[in-house]
């Protein structure tokens, strides 16, 4: 956990509200894993007070990238920012995902949920991972050509059919999983681990397909929160073992430990 | 010339006037990461409860303008536990330990935790939370009303000699007189001030940003209200004044000192900048050397009116 002053090497719109921020953060790089965070200050001054946490969304040799949408106050000022200024940046902050060898990986990724997954997916790309990406529409959809450049196996859903499945992405999940024979080119699905990061509905109904199909999954959760290292006891989200904080106990979560509201 | 940061609180001799507010440190492992502990003038720990306490459900916190909004609902892994596991910790960092401590229905409660800490020489000093604005049993705070204020410091002086800090609540029309009540109850120092009650709403959903509906206010939003308390409890008291509320950098700190304060607790400021506190320390001393003046304890209340 570092905090450090960040030069900005990039800060690009990619899309409609979407933009990439890039910054030089080797002593970053060196401790992060994918589905860690990072807390940002946006502003050196009260407006917004609070950093930002934001998902590493791609590492490159001294650049770490972060992923975001315009919603608020916090992410305007952000975007806003130029190459050559400085961001006040803490991290890498949280569990993270446990990657486990000789599983089948399978990324879901609904909206912003692309933005931790790419980073996952490039350090499990040697399996070749199944990774499902979902939108309103054809427009608003993220990263398909990043992860299609790794050399994953990409599918997609668009909520209003403009592109791939018409549907929610976890009803093409749900479709994959029983259609597509257990056996496929070799790979059990039900040797198959879940990655999932996205709206909470939409979690929590990977939820009941993990357990149902018997599949170990793994999704990162969002609250809001104030320090994001454990500090202030903000961001807690319910489960089986009492509450537990987003920023440090996760924000990687085993769905069956959660219980979804 | 090295002027001189050293400064009192009771009994307790801090070698420098810059500490933590309680529930903004956790139990200072979290900052071991970013910054020298034992460069601090104290560490106040998170409020301790008798039993254990999980707090209140999220949504907990909420962003306002210059202002943070939080209900934890004084989460804490109860007496024994701390003891146990968090003590060890602080024991090892090397600076005064304040223990912060809250009852949740029996003000009896603060003598029986006091009772527990009292017999603990590491413990340096207990600071008595009369004002948490969340927990939902509580109904009146105990800092709103002298005489209740005064009976809890009253029963805690009674059992040990270790320093006592008083932390108030600036929800109260009249603060030197809750002030003045914890002075003459034998309170060796006040905190001031804890958080205010307040709300804010999402207008799409009607709902509350926080789940208790109501929380405390804290952060940069209500510094000058509490400057304004610190100044007015200092002019009606003598027993020294721990100011807090919005101390970010090193400007905002002096103008407590200057209102009145012998020391500082950074609190908000921790969760954003968590080397808030040892800027603070660095700035007071060139403050002091810039204004050619040798010792903390002559800015106190210097304010030029």
């Amino acid at each position: 956990m570092l905090q450090i002053k960040a030069r900005i090497v990039d800060n690009k719109k990619v899309s409609d509200n979407y933009f990439r921020l890039s910054i030089e953060a080797a002593k970053i790089i060196r401790e992060a894993r994918p589905g860690q965070f990072m807390q940002v200050k946006v502003s050196a001054g009260y407006e917004p007070l609070l950093r930002r946490p934001f998902g590493i969304h791609r590492v490159k040799k001294s650049t770490i990238e972060i992923l975001y949408e315009v919603v608020g106050r916090g992410t305007q000022v952000l975007s806003q920012k130029t190459s050559g200024e400085y961001l006040d940046i803490i991290g890498p902050l949280g569990n993270g995902f446990s990657m486990l060898d000789g599983r089948y990986a399978i990324l879901v990724a609904g909206g912003m949920g692309v933005a931790p997954l790419l980073f996952l997916a490039d350090k499990l790309v040697h399996s070749y991972p199944l990774v499902l990406i979902g939108a309103k529409t054809k427009g608003s959809l993220l990263c398909e050509g990043e992860f299609r450049r790794l050399g994953c196996n990409v599918k997609v859903a668009t909520n209003d059919g403009s592109k791939g499945f018409k549907g929610n992405l976890t009803d093409l999940l749900k479709k994959l999983l029983s259609t597509i024979p257990a056996c496929r080119s070799g790979r059990d699905y039900g040797l198959s681990t879940i990655y999932a990061c996205g709206p909470k509905p939409m979690l929590k109904e990977l939820a009941l397909i993990s357990s149902r199909h018997n599949i170990p999954a793994q999704v990162s959760l969002e609250a809001h929160m104030a320090c994001g290292f454990g500090a202030c006891l903000g961001c807690v989200i319910n489960t089986k073992q009492g509450l537990k904080k987003v920023c440090k106990d996760g924000p990687v979560f085993n769905p069956d430990e959660v219980i979804w509201q | 010339m090295r002027p001189k940061l050293s400064v009192n609180i009771g009994k307790l001799k801090l070698k420098n006037p810059v500490t933590v507010a309680s529930g903004t440190f956790g139990y200072a492992e979290e900052f071991s990461d970013f910054i020298d502990l034992e460069k601090l003038g104290a560490i106040v720990t998170k409020t301790i409860t008798l039993k254990p306490r999980q707090g209140n459900p999220g949504p907990r916190t909420a962003e306002s303008p210059a202002g943070l909004l939080n209900s934890i609902g004084l989460e804490n892994p109860g007496i024994e536990s701390f003891l146990e596991d968090k003590l060890p910790f602080f024991k090892k960092i090397g600076v005064p330990i304040i223990v912060s401590i809250a009852s949740e229905s029996d003000p009896g409660e603060f003598i029986i935790l006091a009772k527990k800490l009292d017999k603990i020489k590491e413990i340096s000093a207990i600071e008595l939370n009369v004002s948490c604005p969340n927990i939902k049993s509580a109904g009146k705070l105990i800092a709103q009303d002298p005489k209740a204020t005064y009976e809890v410091v009253r029963s805690v002086r009674r059992i040990t000699r270790k320093t006592l800090i008083t932390k108030l609540s600036p929800n109260v029309s009249d603060i030197a007189e809750i002030a003045l009540a914890a002075e003459s109850a034998g309170s060796d120092a006040l905190s001031l001030i804890n958080t205010l009650t307040a709300m804010s709403i999402d207008v799409q959903t009607r709902a509350p940003k926080i789940a208790s509906v109501t929380a405390g206010l804290s952060g940069p939003a209500i510094r000058p209200l509490a400057v304004r308390m610190v100044w007015e409890a200092y002019q009606k008291i003598k027993i020294p004044i721990i100011g807090i509320g919005g101390i970010m950098d090193i400007s905002s700190a002096l103008e407590f000192f200057i209102a009145g304060a012998t020391a500082i607790s950074v609190g908000t400021a921790n969760f954003i900048n968590p080397k808030a506190t040892l800027e603070i320390i660095l700035g007071l001393r060139g403050y002091l050397i810039e204004n050619k003046i040798k010792d903390i304890n002559s800015l106190r209340g210097s304010l030029n009116v």
